[in-house]
């Protein structure tokens, strides 16, 4: 059962890093900058619904750092990081206590995600007057967020 | 779908909606200014914020409306610059060149200059 777990785990950060790199390929999602699809997280979601929070961040962390390392820089895996550790905090947060459905953890997954973003770049830049993109930026994270939720939901149907 | 679930989404976009809209407001409120240039030199620096109308040199004279500026009277043959359109404090500007008159709009914080470097994010 040990070695099985680690099989599928691998399966997952593999199925999550080919969909991170897919998304780079593609530098605008609906035509506004810094918006993504963030279809790495179908895969994250899916281990945080079948095995517990601590399987998807080990998933989500191996995506960041190798995805990081072979397309990105320091940066892009210090945003990432932030964004995808709020976005799993508030998300197995969610599942505990809200009794959200997979859409409703994708959304606030979602957001969260963007939010982390937003506040390391406050940090990193020391400059708020990008803050302005806040609202944006939420809006595309409800936006994705329920997208993922819908497409993990149609996944989890099919595979057991 | 629960119903505290869209309840939820749709807090979150309210919440966004009510930003942007506070947001909208403030930078509304917030004008810039544009700097007038006669070849080269300064010839001066105006706020956007009170309706008026500049006369620069005894060539060209600019209206400041609504917060933008637009070149009104030009005593070049071509009138370009009349053509040009109205700029505003996200910058840009209005050149007259026969009369080597340049108005530049000055950005204000907040209007898109400070806009963040999209790299690859993952």
């Amino acid at each position: 059962m040990y070695q099985k777990k680690i099989a599928y785990l691998g399966i997952f950060a593999a199925i999550a890093i080919i969909f991170g790199y897919v998304e780079s390929l593609v530098p605008f999602f609906a035509g506004i900058p810094g918006i993504k699809l963030g279809l790495a997280n179908l895969a994250v979601l899916f281990v945080l619904e079948k095995y517990t929070w601590k399987e998807a961040s080990l998933v989500s962390s191996v995506r960041i750092l190798v995805i990081g390392f072979l397309f990105g820089n320091m940066f892009s895996i210090l945003y990432s990081l932030a964004g995808a550790a709020l976005s799993l905090s508030v998300m197995t947060l969610m599942k505990k206590k809200s009794g959200f459905s997979i859409l409703g953890i994708s959304v606030s997954g979602g957001v969260s995600h963007n939010i982390g973003q937003l506040l390391i770049a406050a940090l990193v830049l020391q400059n708020t007057g990008f803050l302005y993109y806040t609202p944006v930026l939420l809006i595309s994270g409800v936006i994705t967020g329920l997208l993922i939720g819908i497409l993990t939901q149609e996944v989890l149907k099919r595979v057991r | 779908m629960k119903k505290k679930e869209i309840l939820f989404i749709t807090g979150i976009l309210v919440f966004a909606l009510g930003l942007w809209a506070v947001m909208a407001a403030v930078r509304r409120g917030s004008y810039g200014s544009i700097r007038i240039t006669i070849n080269g030199e300064e010839y001066g620096t105006y706020s956007l914020a009170q309706d008026q109308r500049i006369i620069i040199g005894d060539t060209n004279i600019c209206e400041i409306k609504n917060g933008k500026v637009k070149m009104t009277e030009a005593d070049c043959p071509d009138h370009l610059c009349m053509k040009q359109p109205a700029i505003g404090s996200s910058g840009g500007s209005i050149v007259c060149l026969p009369n080597k008159v340049v108005i530049e709009g000055e950005k204000t914080a907040g209007s898109g200059d400070e806009s963040p470097e999209f790299d690859t994010v993952v």
